[in-house]
């Protein structure tokens, strides 16, 4: 095992499938239409990426712990929509109103776990059943209309989320900080950090963890909670991004940013997963969105592309691991 | 004589009606390894369950080295230095070795705040470890379990025990499922986690496993123990096997008291 070479150890690596697939993917495009990878067009696709970069990134921890959150497509819709509903309503400041979109955020993520550990449901049920908890209290409160959000212009919040600037051609939002950020704090915890060693236990044998002493539930918890919280901040710099707060945005988004994950080499079973995989799959699909508009497939058959990147990438992942347990 | 290293004394256990366990009396000394023998249904496995925190007694008494202790969990059991190994199930397929080993008790590097494993330390631990419990084969310590083979994992099992000072190992049929040399192998780990001062509850169906590395072999049927001080070295396995299988006490006493040489 040993006196492998460094490229059979780069090949072996889960991340490594992904990682083909997104330069095939990229040279694909450029050789359909060279705008593909004009500064203008790499500005827009990454300026949404890292939004829902920033909710796969915390699902990648949640799922290796063996769990799922289908919430947070509502979330995404219902934190902006309760800040500027609070901020319009003359109620708070937009930052205070921020801060309560994050703790409500949290309550939820905490109503989650509880429900997921203590109760003992599946999270696929309980995350269904907040996804329409959270999405109707969008609607309701704002009878279904997008909130009025002109008045973010000069505020330190907004600054600080989505300011945006130019590195030459390139335009820049603070966002794409924000995002490098979580990769690389996500992606040390996962990987280097004690707390990491008892996400990937929780997910593989929780039994075995807990025999060990290692609060399971807690680590589910908190990782409920830090789902919520990504996707709120995700909706919100969205929102302030594009200057709306519509009820209905997010809608479907759980289910891509699951798919992000799953291609990205995190197991859907739990026990084992990657940041940077992750990271990965985010860029494939979102690539992958951009790229077919471009060079002249429908947007509509978008949903087809993407299902064949999941399957095609399952099939790889489970050749790979037959070939890994038959020790070749 | 000395406080044995566990005492269980008059235990009860009844699910519902079902009396598993009746007045059970069962103890370890310190450095010895125990055969727990007796067939389907006798209360081996509940016995177990109990000694390691997995089940509360309904009544009776644990004592180690003569102290009493309540074990309400498998953590509580682990804490007072029981560790039980049931075929791959204390294990987490997905992490390496190292860090199953350290699992739970993973050493920090300086600065704490930053919550970060101390994976070179884990990693030459792991490897003398496998060295001490005697797996021959070069493996590097952040091999993933999954790709052991069922040999070795119990190896790892066994190392993490001895590593963290569990005074009692039990494994719960160490040896299923395994080819001859891998069985040797765990029968071998077994032993040395005796000679370092260790000791051993062996339970297997396969008696003739029980014989190859037992200091004391004791019976167990229909939820009482029946016989706990057989000798492997003066008791044939065929004797072994009648006691397991029930005859009259008076016929266990003959077949004791007649103490034949064995194999």
């Amino acid at each position: 095992m040993e006196n492998h070479s460094l490229t059979q150890r780069l090949i072996a690596r889960p991340e490594f499938g992904p990682f083909v697939l997104l330069i095939v993917e990229i040279a694909v495009f450029w050789g359909f239409n060279h705008d593909f990878l004009s500064p203008q067009n790499i500005s827009n696709t990454l300026a949404f990426t890292v939004e829902l970069g920033l909710i796969a990134l915390a699902m990648t921890l949640l799922m290796t712990s063996g769990e799922f959150d289908l919430s947070v497509g509502s979330l995404f819709g219902f934190s902006p929509v309760l800040m500027w509903t609070l901020f319009n309503a003359g109620v708070t400041s937009l930052e205070m109103g921020f801060v309560i979109a994050l703790v409500v955020a949290a309550l939820i993520g905490l109503v989650n776990g509880w429900f997921v550990t203590q109760l003992k449901i599946p999270s696929f049920l309980v995350t269904l059943g907040m996804l329409l908890v959270v999405r109707g209290s969008a609607l309701f409160i704002t009878d279904g209309f997008p909130q009025r959000t002109w008045s973010a212009e000069g505020s330190w919040l907004a600054e600080a989320l989505v300011g945006d600037f130019f590195i030459g051609p390139f335009r820049i939002y603070m966002s794409l900080f924000w995002f490098i950020a979580a990769a690389i704090a996500l992606g040390y915890v996962l990987t280097q950090s004690r707390t990491g060693n008892w996400i990937q236990a929780a997910g593989g044998n929780p039994n075995a963890a807990r025999a060990r002493g290692v609060n399971v539930n807690g680590v589910k918890v908190g990782l409920f909670v830090l789902s919520s919280l990504m996707a709120s901040l995700a909706g919100v710099i969205s929102s302030l991004r594009t200057s709306a707060a519509n009820p209905n945005s997010g809608t479907g988004y759980e289910l891509e940013v699951i798919a992000m994950v799953v291609i990205g080499g995190t197991a859907l079973t739990g026990g084992r997963g990657t940041i940077i995989g992750t990271v990965l799959g985010i860029l494939i699909l979102r690539v992958m969105r951009n790229g077919i508009v471009l060079i002249g497939v429908p947007g509509l058959a978008y949903n087809i592309f993407i299902g064949a990147i999941i399957l095609g990438m399952m099939a790889l992942h489970s050749w790979l691991e037959r070939r890994h347990q038959a020790g070749t | 004589m000395a406080e044995p290293l566990i005492r269980m004394q008059n235990i009860r256990k009844s699910y519902g009606r079902v009396q598993a366990l009746v007045d059970a009396n069962f103890h370890v000394n310190e450095r010895e390894i125990v055969g727990l023998l007796g067939d389907n249904g006798a209360g081996k496995s509940t016995l177990i369950k109990v000694l390691s925190g997995a089940v509360p007694l309904t009544s009776g008494d644990i004592f180690i080295r003569g102290k009493k202790v309540t074990l309400r969990s498998t953590s509580d059991a682990i804490a007072q230095g029981i560790e039980t190994i049931y075929q791959d199930s204390a294990l987490v397929t997905q992490l390496s070795i190292a860090r199953n080993l350290f699992l739970g008790r993973e050493p920090i590097k300086p600065p704490r705040f930053l919550n970060r494993m101390d994976q070179d330390a884990m990693n030459t631990v792991a490897r003398d470890l496998l060295k001490q419990v005697g797996i021959s084969k070069n493996i590097p310590p952040t091999t993933p379990i999954g790709s052991l083979s069922g040999g070795e994992r119990q190896a790892v099992a066994i190392a993490r025990a001895m590593h963290f000072d569990s005074d009692l190992i039990i494994l719960d049929e160490p040896t299923n499922n395994l080819g001859v040399a891998e069985t040797q192998g765990v029968l071998s780990f077994v032993r040395n986690a005796r000679d370092s001062g260790h000791s051993c509850i062996f339970i297997a169906h396969n008696i003739h496993h029980v014989f190859q590395v037992v200091d004391r072999i004791v019976v167990m049927r229909r939820g009482k123990v029946v016989a706990d001080d057989i000798d492997p070295k003066t008791t044939t396995v065929t004797e072994v096997e009648r006691i397991i299988t029930g005859m009259s006490d008076k016929d266990i006493r003959d077949a004791l008291a007649d103490g034949k040489p064995g194999h």
